[in-house]
């Protein structure tokens, strides 16, 4: 068994986080606002790096990281994934040391290299000459080290012709490939690798894809963070999910795929608030209930080829309130589907109730999503309740209820493969012979 | 094609089991800058100023040229105003190159102040994306801008030549001076990128206080007309003193003010030293606040 080459115990990271300001009513309470000012700016710039002693209930307190321990072996290459905003970007910042931990250690055998983003410190008016000597060296490569892989990192790239022009010449993917192949030539123990692969075409990412490959075949540890399911799977056979800064799943990487693909089942298809004085909302309407249903059915797993409703519960407690309702999808990713309302704007049909002032009561407001859309995979619903249209949002509950969408027909179809792209829409196609012979 | 792709036989990578170790985890309190890890870093540094001395005026005609605009025409301006108008006495000197003379270590001064008081906030992508001793970026503004310097002393060896003027013994001095006036940069540069950063006021106040200070320093003016009850306070701006002695080193008409020299090197290490400890005390919160 090859010896430990990272190790990481019990890291943390908080941030602090904007809070709205408090607002003044008066018009003498706003001049006195405006004269503090300066003094408000400064406790809050100053606070953004002090934490007082209390801080672990402070409410503009964020944990990036809480309490991350894992551990790698020489060669192994490790897959970090997880949702926007897991504090996989976090990590790897501390590892690099470009921000510190606020608890917790790590250690780290041998010579580290980071690739946050591709090109750093490249400058528009230097050639691609110097560039490629600025990146090395910002990278951390000495200059007998960039040197003596000079030739290689100018073929890799294809731009040699234009290595003596200054790079504000070059095309976008010029300068990419340039930069990618600046960092696709570090020879460190341990590479730090972020989403960087969503730059450059297809032919470029799939030779940096190899390059990557064969510097794991080296034995050199690389973790590896992106949202490109297929890149890391083909290269890491080791994952580790992370989810609202803490370590969720760490194994073998199609386990712990499956794991992330599936949305947090603390959510189910139904939310219900029973008890008004618990429901979110304020003295003019509670939301009572959101759900998922199919079929006239409330499930968590819808087929593909089903249309589905989402209905939401509310209830107005005030005569003559005008309320609207959106929401939001989101699928595992984290990525926002798509959004819609029972506006006008955002409604095939007609909700008569939509801006008329509401009767006391409760009411329930459905939106049916069209079969045949949404991509298979895991889904959240965030539910807006507003006065007026989104002015004034009384209620705001993010990924409250959740559900999959699964192809149950898959089996007959002629591609039994997985469609990529966020939805999979049912579209028109058609050939017809433009000219014979 | 005989080398079409990356022959990974070539690579010089052989994992061994001597490497070195390094623990991450929360620091605090003041440290000393690491000097062996800047030194690590030396490539990087040498390729900053480059980057920095080679995009400052590129795409322009008069090039590097421009380095000597500033202090000349400002001399112009001097020479008009203080020279033939209010008539300030030069030490018996041509107002013109006694107002050169100063103008440029001044030029550099305010120049490499202001550039490495913004170096921070100028190169915080960077920062952010990768990590490196931080101390190398304001020392960048400081070293790229000597190159300005040198190429303005270089007018000065002219006009005096054009005035046949000759160096003084003091001469031997200016190495002195030119070190008190770079650790002045170079700490008031660590203290106000690092304020910066977290303060943008600063960035916007410097060039102001830059300008105020320039009728503090003898730069219009030579230092005998500076009333002796208000000497010890003059004295604690170390330009005072740098200006004084590339004066009487190079022009020779005045001796040097030691004075100027010894509490002007005292403030100036004293500014270095708190410098790069403020500087390392704030480090690393840079990545998170800038």
């Amino acid at each position: 068994m090859s010896e430990i080459a990272l190790s990481v115990e019990h890291l943390s990271k908080r941030y602090r986080i904007g809070l709205e300001e408090k607002r003044a009513d008066t018009f003498v309470g706003s001049a006195i606002n405006l004269i503090r000012q300066p003094e408000r700016n400064f406790r809050r710039l100053v606070s953004l790096s002090q934490f007082g002693s209390n801080g672990e209930d402070d409410a503009s307190i964020m944990w990036g990281l809480r309490d991350v321990s894992f551990e790698m072996r020489t060669g192994e290459v490790l897959g970090l994934i997880g949702p926007n905003g897991a504090g996989k970007s976090t990590l790897l910042k501390i590892l690099t040391r470009i921000t510190e931990p606020t608890g917790g250690s790590a250690t780290i055998k041998g010579r580290v290299s980071s690739l946050l983003e591709v090109g750093t410190g490249f400058h528009q008016e230097l050639t691609g000459r110097e560039n490629v000597y600025l990146n090395g060296s910002v990278l951390g490569m000495g200059k007998s080290d960039i040197d003596r892989r000079f030739d290689e990192i100018v073929e890799f790239s294809g731009v040699e012709r234009f290595i003596d022009t200054p790079v504000k010449r070059y095309s976008s993917g010029m300068q990419v490939r340039l930069a990618f192949s600046v960092a696709a030539h570090l020879e460190p123990d341990v590479l730090l690798v972020d989403e960087v692969l969503a730059v450059g075409d297809a032919a470029f990412q799939k030779k940096c894809l190899g390059q990557m490959d064969r510097v794991a075949e080296e034995g050199r540890t690389i973790v590896f963070v992106s949202h490109n399911m297929s890149a890391v799977r083909n290269l890491c056979k080791r994952g580790l999910l992370l989810e609202g800064g803490t370590v969720v799943e760490d194994g073998p990487m199609d386990e712990v795929m499956n794991k992330y693909l599936e949305v947090d089942t603390e959510t189910l298809p139904e939310e219900v608030w029973d008890d008004p004085s618990t429901a979110p909302g304020d003295e003019r309407v509670n939301l009572r209930a959101v759900r998922v249903t199919s079929g006239g059915k409330i499930i968590p797993e819808i087929g593909y080829s089903k249309s589905f409703d989402i209905e939401v519960d509310y209830q107005n407690l005030i005569p003559d309130t005008e309320i609207g309702v959106s929401i939001h999808i989101r699928n595992a990713m984290g990525d926002l589907v798509f959004t819609s309302s029972n506006s006008p704007d955002a409604n095939q049909g007609n909700d008569s109730w939509y801006g008329k002032p509401l009767p006391v009561g409760i009411y329930r407001t459905t939106c049916t999503v069209p079969s045949r859309l949404l991509n298979e995979g895991g889904y959240s619903v965030s539910v807006y309740l507003g006065g007026g249209f989104i002015k004034d949002k009384i209620v705001r509950e993010i990924d409250v209820i959740s559900f999959h969408i699964k192809d149950m027909e898959r089996d007959t179809r002629e591609f039994q493969g997985e469609w990529l792209g966020v939805v999979r829409p049912m579209l028109a196609w058609n050939t017809v012979v433009v000219k014979n012979g | 094609m005989a080398k079409s792709l990356p022959d990974s036989s070539k690579s010089s990578y052989v994992p061994d089991g001597e490497k070195q170790s390094r623990r991450i985890g929360p620091t605090s309190g003041w440290r000393l800058i690491d000097f062996g890890e800047v030194w690590e870093y030396r490539s990087l540094f040498y390729f900053l100023v480059r980057r920095d001395v080679k995009t400052r005026y590129a795409q322009s005609v008069l090039g590097i040229g421009w380095a000597v605009a500033q202090p000349v025409f400002m001399m112009i301006v001097f020479s008009v105003i203080f020279g033939q108008l209010v008539d300030v006495d030069s030490d018996g000197l041509p107002y013109v190159i006694f107002s050169y003379t100063a103008l440029v270590p001044w030029t550099y001064f305010s120049g490499a102040t202001g550039a490495s008081t913004t170096s921070l906030i100028t190169n915080r992508n960077m920062i952010s994306k990768v990590y490196f001793p931080r101390l190398i970026v304001p020392f960048t503004a400081v070293f790229a801008k000597l190159v300005d310097f040198f190429i303005a002393l270089i007018l000065v060896g002219v006009l005096m030549a054009w005035y046949g003027i000759f160096p003084s013994v003091w001469a031997i001095l200016l190495p002195a001076y030119f070190l008190v006036m770079v650790a002045t940069v170079a700490g008031l540069g660590m203290w106000l990128t690092a304020l910066a950063i977290q303060f943008r006021d600063v960035s916007y106040g410097i060039p102001l206080a830059i300008q105020l200070l320039m009728y503090l320093s003898p730069v219009v003016y030579p230092v005998a007309i500076v009333p002796d009850r208000f000497r010890p306070i003059y004295a604690l701006n170390p330009m005072s003193g740098v200006i004084d002695g590339f004066r009487s080193g190079l022009l020779g008409a005045t001796t040097p003010q030691m004075d100027l020299l010894i509490i002007g090197g005292i403030v100036a290490t004293v500014l270095f030293i708190s410098g790069a400890f403020y500087f390392r005390r704030t480090e690393r919160k840079f990545a998170d606040v800038g």
